[in-house]
């Protein structure tokens, strides 16, 4: 079983993480996350036009950005992680053109070697797969593909054709961080994609509050938490670990306890 | 490499000009994006959408445009070209249209798009200020609200075309992300657009994003080059040697060759932003970038080695953008149309030039292309003829240019 498989066979709901790599103390944050109880790391590519995120997350890539964060530095981090963490599944998330630039083959070799898990690409559609699916699929890394509210039902196949890892569902329509969906939205969504397909679903955009979190572990496989990790970095810089570790132990007891009134 | 029969037929159904173009966009627009494309096809095939198209530009935007031949700058180039050298250069007026540029043509075409699908909200991205000005005028003309982004660096420099949108009923909302310029405020033209799509059309404004917009504004600006084609046989009878156009993301350019294209002895010359210089800051694309993926399609960028996209410079607003569209970098591939570059200098030289020996102001856009004509009018023989296509009329531009050549207004 991979990684991001075992993860989601735990016997609770997944608890998915997001930080922008090289934005404060990335191998600290990534630590602080594990030992809060996220059980799968996104880490995040800075790029300079970030077009589908909100502005906490457009901050983070800049700040990274401008802190000289390259490509190496970000395989650096993913590899030392794996190194630290040798069962936590990790997924690159990013936008096509730092993952494309070298080529596909590259970038997938360099991810494999990195121990990377999963690769979502914001801006690359099931249209444009051949732009990176396949090398990654060779590498054994999965594509991690989302499904929106403006996926339908006619649609949903094509989306599904070729995902694997599992399906992240992106509750609003929208850019990242601003908004939260109505939990009867996500509710539905959820049932219909389950209803297709076998992957895990996890929900994210918006989520914030441990009781958000709960509402969304009684429904779904698991809950993708961004911008709020990265707004804890912003405002508290090298000190964050210590802020981040105590927010996600507040997800993941929600979380938790969520999985058993289910269960 | 076998020619092709047509250089007229792309992009194919996926929206690539060769190993160009595509759909690079999240989920949240993947079906917006279809959607308009099956809704671009049926106006398309649709005589009535052609009609009132037409109709629009005839009544509303004063086409067609006039062709014009330039006979004292002809014979100004002709002073030192080498004996029997120099060019007779002819000007499409696309400056004249209502709004002062050919961003019109294309804004008239989405917002009758927009329409026909019912929505009800319309966004754009504006740099120098020429496209938001278009958008803000077809909304008013229409009456649909209307939010335009633009790079607050560009508010600053273009503050008589920000004028002219709020005058019109637009609303303006500067973009202080990124390099707070084109491709900043298309970012969040993106970002609006995946927020809104229910009810909200996005009028891009040159011949770039996701798939089918390449191909649409290429199409309503190809009214420059059929136009031009016409009005060239009809008045003397032949074809062009040369056309000439600047390059931002390329929609006059393409609007004006593409009718063209097919016509092999017609040579065809884009012209880019070399800014400072190709080795310093500039918004050449082709000279001095390499092939990426950004704003939805892949075509040539200014980037670094780890695909971050570097800044982009040049004294036109309108052509300081890090892309080009995807059509001219298939066309650039295959060797169908040359590109060049000229500076900001350079430019200016022409801008003054245009000036003084026509009696027309254009804007620092157009300038790009004269400069490049005054180049090769003078390696090219007396009977041969140069097309360019003054995109644009230069009011906008004149504080920009006072500044550049160092006088108080």
């Amino acid at each position: 079983m991979t990684r991001l498989a075992t993860a989601f066979a735990k016997p609770h709901r997944a608890l998915v993480t997001f930080v922008t790599a090289g934005d404060g103390p990335t191998a600290d944050i990534l630590d602080a996350l594990v030992e809060g109880g996220a059980d799968v790391i996104e880490l995040g590519m800075p790029f300079t036009d970030p077009m589908a995120d909100g502005p906490a997350i457009q901050a983070a890539n800049i700040r990274s950005l401008l802190a000289g964060t390259k490509t190496a530095d970000i395989l650096a981090i993913a590899k030392a992680f794996r190194f630290r963490h040798p069962e936590v599944p990790l997924v690159l998330m990013g936008y096509a053109n730092p993952m494309t630039i070298r080529g596909p083959e590259w970038f997938a070799a360099a991810a494999k070697e990195a121990g990377v898990d999963g690769v979502i690409c914001v801006d690359i559609p099931p249209e444009e797969d051949p732009e990176l699916g396949p090398a990654l699929r060779a590498v054994g890394i999965d594509p991690i593909r989302l499904a929106t509210p403006t996926t339908d039902a006619a649609r949903l196949p094509t989306v599904l054709d070729g995902a694997s890892g599992f399906l992240y569902y992106v509750s609003v329509a929208g850019i990242t961080g601003l908004q939260q969906a109505q939990q009867t939205s996500i509710d539905e969504a959820v049932a219909r994609l389950k209803a297709h397909t076998n992957l895990p679903v996890a929900v994210g955009f918006g989520v914030r509050t441990p009781e958000q979190a709960a509402a969304i572990a009684r429904v779904a496989d698991g809950v993708v938490v961004g911008s709020a990790i990265v707004e804890l970095v912003a405002t508290h810089g090298v000190d964050a670990p210590a802020y981040v570790r105590a927010y996600i132990e507040s997800l993941a007891t929600a979380i938790h306890a969520a999985t058993k009134e289910v269960a | 490499m076998n020619a092709p029969n047509s250089f007229r037929t792309q992009p194919d159904d996926r929206g690539h000009f060769g190993a160009f173009g595509g759909r690079y966009v999240a989920e949240t627009l993947m079906p917006l994006v279809l959607e308009l494309d099956t809704a671009y096809r049926a106006a398309k095939a649709d005589p009535a959408f052609r009609l009132q198209f037409d109709d629009l530009l005839e009544h509303y935007v004063g086409r067609p445009s006039p062709l014009y031949y330039a006979e004292r700058l002809t014979e100004a180039l002709r002073e030192g070209a080498p004996d029997g050298k120099g060019a007779q250069i002819w000007f499409k007026r696309d400056e004249l249209n209502h709004t002062g540029a050919h961003k019109i043509n294309n804004c008239i075409g989405q917002i009758l798009l927009a329409m026909r699908m019912g929505k009800t909200r319309i966004i754009a991205e504006t740099g120098a200020g020429q496209h938001g000005v278009a958008t803000a005028t077809v909304c008013a003309r229409f009456g649909l609200p209307c939010i335009i982004y633009m790079g607050a660096k560009d508010i600053e420099r273009q503050a008589p075309n920000v004028f002219r949108m709020k005058l019109l009923g637009a609303e303006v909302r500067p973009v202080t992300s990124g390099s707070h310029s084109l491709k900043d405020a298309m970012n969040e033209g993106m970002r609006d657009w995946v927020a809104n799509v229910h009810d909200t059309f996005y009028i891009i404004g040159t011949a770039a994003g996701p798939h089918p917009y390449p191909e649409m504004v290429r199409d309503f600006q190809s009214v420059i080059g059929t136009e031009a084609r016409a009005q060239m046989l009809s008045r003397i009878n032949r074809l062009p040697d040369l056309l000439v156009a600047a390059i931002g993301g390329g929609s006059n350019a393409i609007g004006l060759f593409h009718p063209f294209l097919d016509d092999g002895d017609v040579m065809m010359l884009g012209v880019e932003a070399a800014g400072r210089g190709l080795d310093k800051e500039h918004a050449a694309s082709l000279a001095g970038g390499s092939p990426g993926i950004l704003h939805g399609n892949k075509t040539y960028l200014l980037q670094d080695e780890d695909g971050q996209i570097t800044e982009a410079h040049s004294i036109s607003a309108g052509l300081d953008y890090p892309g080009i569209g995807p059509e001219h970098s298939w066309l650039h591939s295959i060797g169908r149309v040359e590109y060049t570059s000229v500076t900001d200098t350079e430019a200016l030289d022409a801008f003054q030039l245009l000036c003084r020996t026509e009696g027309i102001i254009p804007a620092l856009e157009p300038a790009h292309a004269i400069a490049a004509v005054a180049t090769r009018a003078r390696e090219m023989d007396r009977d041969q003829i140069i097309l360019a296509n003054l995109c644009g009329r230069g009011d906008k531009d004149i504080f920009t240019v006072a500044e550049a050549l160092g006088v108080k207004i």
